[in-house]
C-alpha cells in the first residue's frame, strides 16, 4: 500500500522546517498579507449572513450522515454516473489511482509521443503525486490555475489548500514568468502577470484533448459533479477536452442536488470571502453535443477509510478544503504551509495528513498548534479540529508506550515521575524544592529560557517560567500563621 | 482476486456500525425563502453585479431588447457575435455580424468577441446568474470563449436567496450547468483581484 500525502513519506519535524520558514522574513511577510487580506474578506461577508451558524450545523448534519452511510452512497454515485454515461474508477490509494490516470491518457491519446493534459486544480493530484507520475510515463500535465501555475513553474509545492501560491509576491512571481515564458518586459503589475498566463494558456485549453480534474462535491441522486473556480480555467478544463478525467476522494461524495445550496454558500465565504465564487460547473455523465465526449471518475481511497470507525476522527473527512482554518491560525500565519511538510497544511493538515499516513510520519503536526480555537470557529462544517488535535497527541503518546525504548524515553520516564510526584503531597513538596533550587543556574529574569538535557526539547522552542520562591500553599501557611499571632 | 472497488466498500464497512436504514436529516433550519419584494429583490440583485465589475441595464419591455444589445455592442466596438441556434431571431440587432452557433469548432468559437445568451435563474443575494445550458441559453462552448457575455435576465427569473434558486432549477439537475458571479477573476497574486483570466473578460446582465 503507498498512501501518500505529497511528498510527506519522509518530512522533517514540522519545528524543523518551521524554524527555516521563520527565518525568511519574506515569506512571513507575504503569508500575513494574504492571510489578514482573506480573513477581514471573510467575516465582512459572513457577517452579512443572518443563517450562517444554521448553515455550518445543516452542513456539518449532511457531512456526517453521508460518512455514517458512505458506501451506500457511494454506490448510488457510482449508479447515476454510470447512468448518465461516465465510467466510474475505484482506486486503493496513491499508485493505484495515478496507474489508472496514466492509462486512461495513453488509451485516448493513441500514438502520440508526448501526450498533453491540461488540469484544473485539485489538491487530490498533489496528494497522490499523480504529476510526477504522468511525466514519469511521458505525459505533460499542464496546470492552468494562475497558482497552481506559479508553484509548477517554479518547481515548488503549495503553501496553501485555496491559494497555492500565497508565499510569491508579484515580485517573484514577475521574475519566474520572465524566464520561463520568455518575457523579458514583463512588468509586476498582477493585471499583466495574469494577462500573461492568459495568453500563455489560450492555445493549450484550445488543443489538449485530455482535461484532469478534481471535484468539489459528487452528488449521489444525480451522479453530477462540482467543481468551484474563479478563473475560468475549470469551465474550460471541464468543457473543451474530448476526454475528462476527474479525480474524486471518497469523501466528496454529498447525498442530494439541494445539498448543494449549503455548501456553495457556505464555501465562497469561507474560501475567498466572495458571496459566490465566479464560477461553478455541475455536469453529469456525459452530455450529447455538449462537452467531453468521454468521462471517466477515479474514486480514491488514499487512506480516508481508516477515519471512519472512530466517530472523532471521522469528522475530519467533513472538510471541504476551504482553506479558513488556515487563515485564522497563528501558527499557520507565522510560518506558511510548507513547514506542515504536506500539501495540507494549517490546522486541517494538521489533523488529516497524519491520519491518512497513520501517524506513521508527520506525527509532529498533532502539536502545531496552540489550541487557540480559532480554525474551529471559522470552520465551515464545525470540525473541531482542537478536541481532534488532542485525541491525536494522545495517539502520539499511546504509540510510543508500546515500544520499550518509547517506554524509556526521558519524556516518558519524566511524565511517569511526575505522575508519581503529583499522587501525593510530600513528594509533590519535595519535587518543588528541588526544581526551585536547581533552576538557580538557569534562571534569567523571571524566565527559563534554556533547560540542559530533555528539558531542553520544551525551552527549545518555548520559555517556561520559573517556579516561583514561594508556593500558594508556602504562602498560605505562613499567612495564616501571622494571621493566628495577630 | 477483490476488486479495488469491493475492497474499498469492504473497508468501509468493516469500519461503520451496520448499516440498517438510513437516518433521515432534520429539516433544514437555514433561511430557505426570501422576503424582500420584487423592487428590493431586483435592486439587490443590481448591487451584487456592480460589486462584482458586471454591467446592469434594466429596460421596460421585451421590445427593447435589440437597441439595448446594440447599444452594449457599440459601447465596446464589438461586432462578431455568436448565439445559440434556439436564440429568438427578433430579439438580435441589425448590422451586426450574428453567427448562429450550429456546432461550430473551437477556433471560430474563440474568434468570436461577443455572446448573448438567456438564462435559466438568477439569485439576487449573490449576483449569480444559473445557466443549464438549452436552449438559447447555449452549450457551455459558446459562452465560455468569447470575451464578453452578454445574458439577459427576465425579472421574473430572479430569486432572492440561493436554495429558491436550486429548488427552481431542481427538475433539470442533470443537465450541465454553469452558475456565473461577475467575470472571470483572480486574487491568485497577493490576494489582488484581477477581473478577466480565461473566461469572459466581461459580463453584461440586461433586466427585462
Amino acid at each position: 500500500m503507498s498512501i501518500r500525502v505529497g511528498k510527506t513519506s519522509a518530512a522533517a519535524d514540522f519545528p524543523i522546517l518551521a524554524k527555516t520558514a521563520l527565518g525568511n522574513d519574506q515569506l512571513r511577510r507575504n503569508v500575513h498579507h494574504a492571510t489578514d487580506v482573506i480573513r477581514n474578506k471573510r467575516a465582512l461577508r459572513v457577517d452579512e449572513m443572518p443563517d450562517w451558524q444554521q448553515l455550518r450545523d445543516a452542513a456539518s448534519a449532511i457531512k456526517a450522515h453521508t460518512l455514517r452511510h458512505l458506501d451506500h452512497y457511494l454506490e448510488e454515485f457510482e449508479r447515476n454516473c454510470t447512468g448518465a454515461g461516465g465510467m466510474v474508477h475505484w482506486a486503493r490509494d496513491a499508485d493505484e489511482a495515478n496507474a489508472i490516470a496514466i492509462s486512461l491518457v495513453r488509451e485516448y491519446s493513441g500514438d502520440e509521443d508526448h501526450p498533453e493534459v491540461i488540469k484544473v486544480k485539485t489538491m487530490t493530484s498533489d496528494e497522490i503525486q499523480l504529476n510526477p507520475a504522468l511525466e514519469a510515463a511521458g505525459i505533460t500535465p499542464i496546470e492552468t490555475d494562475l497558482a497552481d501555475m506559479i508553484v509548477q513553474m517554479g518547481d515548488d509545492e503549495p503553501s496553501h489548500i485555496v491559494v497555492p501560491a500565497l508565499h510569491k509576491n508579484r515580485f517573484e512571481v514577475r521574475d519566474l514568468f520572465r524566464k520561463k515564458m520568455g518575457l523579458e518586459n514583463l512588468t509586476e503589475d498582477p493585471e499583466a502577470l495574469t494577462a500573461a498566463a492568459r495568453t500563455y494558456l489560450r492555445d493549450r485549453f484550445l488543443n489538449v484533448k485530455i482535461g484532469l480534474s478534481g471535484a468539489n462535491f459528487a452528488v449521489a441522486e444525480s451522479g453530477a459533479v462540482c467543481v468551484v473556480e474563479s478563473e475560468g480555467n475549470g469551465r474550460m478544463c471541464v468543457t473543451l477536452p474530448d476526454v475528462l478525467i476527474t479525480l474524486i476522494g471518497i469523501e466528496k461524495v454529498i447525498p442530494r442536488f439541494a445539498d448543494l445550496e449549503v455548501f456553495l454558500q457556505l464555501l465562497p465565504r469561507s474560501a475567498t470571502g466572495e458571496r459566490m465564487n465566479p464560477y461553478n460547473s455541475l455536469w453529469t455523465g456525459v452530455a450529447p453535443g455538449d462537452g467531453p465526449r468521454a468521462f471517466h471518475v477515479i474514486l480514491i481511497d488514499n487512506g480516508r477509510t481508516k477515519l471512519l470507525a472512530d466517530e472523532m476522527e471521522r469528522e475530519t473527512l467533513q472538510c471541504i478544503r476551504c482553506g479558513a482554518c488556515l487563515n485564522a491560525c497563528p501558527v499557520y500565519r507565522e510560518t506558511g504551509g510548507h513547514a506542515y511538510g504536506s500539501i495540507y497544511s494549517g490546522p486541517i493538515g494538521a489533523i488529516l495528513s497524519p491520519q491518512l499516513q497513520s501517524l506513521e510520519h508527520s506525527r509532529s503536526l498533532p502539536y502545531a498548534s496552540s489550541l487557540c480555537g480559532a480554525c474551529y470557529e471559522v470552520c465551515p462544517v464545525k470540525i473541531n479540529i482542537p478536541e481532534i488535535l488532542i485525541h491525536l497527541r494522545g495517539r502520539v503518546v499511546d504509540e510510543d508506550q508500546k515500544t520499550l525504548g518509547g517506554r524509556l524515553s526521558p519524556e516518558s520516564v519524566a511524565m511517569y515521575g511526575a505522575a508519581a510526584a503529583f499522587q501525593s503531597q510530600t513528594r509533590y513538596e519535595a519535587a518543588q524544592r528541588l526544581a526551585r533550587t536547581g533552576q538557580l543556574l538557569f534562571k534569567r529574569g523571571d524566565e527559563l529560557k534554556h533547560l540542559p538535557g530533555m528539558a531542553g526539547e520544551w525551552t527549545r522552542f518555548r520559555d517556561l517560567r520559573a517556579i516561583p520562591a514561594k508556593s500558594f500553599r508556602d504562602w498560605w501557611k505562613a499567612r495564616t500563621k501571622k494571621e493566628a499571632a495577630k | 482476486m477483490t476488486t479495488a472497488r469491493e475492497e474499498i466498500l469492504a473497508r468501509i464497512r468493516a469500519a461503520l456500525p451496520a448499516q440498517g436504514t438510513l437516518a433521515p436529516l432534520q429539516e433544514p433550519a437555514y433561511q430557505r425563502k426570501g422576503n424582500l419584494d420584487r423592487e428590493a429583490r431586483l435592486e439587490l440583485l443590481r448591487d451584487r453585479l456592480l460589486d462584482y465589475d458586471a454591467d446592469v441595464v434594466d429596460i421596460a419591455a421585451e421590445s427593447e431588447l435589440p437597441s439595448t444589445i446594440a447599444a452594449a455592442l457599440s459601447k465596446a466596438g464589438e461586432k462578431d457575435v455568436v448565439v445559440a441556434a434556439e436564440f429568438p431571431q427578433q430579439w438580435l440587432p441589425e448590422g451586426f455580424a450574428i453567427t448562429i452557433d450550429r456546432d461550430l469548432s473551437i477556433e471560430r468559437l474563440d474568434a468570436m468577441q461577443v455572446v448573448i445568451t438567456t438564462c435559466e435563474a438568477a439569485i439576487a443575494s449573490t449576483g449569480t446568474i444559473i445557466l443549464i445550458h438549452e436552449g438559447a441559453q447555449g452549450r457551455r462552448a459558446i459562452t465560455l470563449l468569447p470575451d464578453h457575455h452578454i445574458c439577459l435576465v427576465r425579472r421574473a427569473q430572479v430569486f432572492e436567496v440561493v436554495p429558491e434558486a436550486f429548488e427552481a432549477i431542481s427538475g433539470k439537475s442533470t443537465k450541465p450547468i454553469t452558475t456565473i458571479s461577475g467575470p472571470s477573476a483572480t486574487s491568485d497574486i497577493e490576494m489582488t483581484r484581477v477581473r478577466g483570466v480565461h473566461g469572459p473578460r466581461r459580463l453584461t446582465v440586461i433586466l427585462y
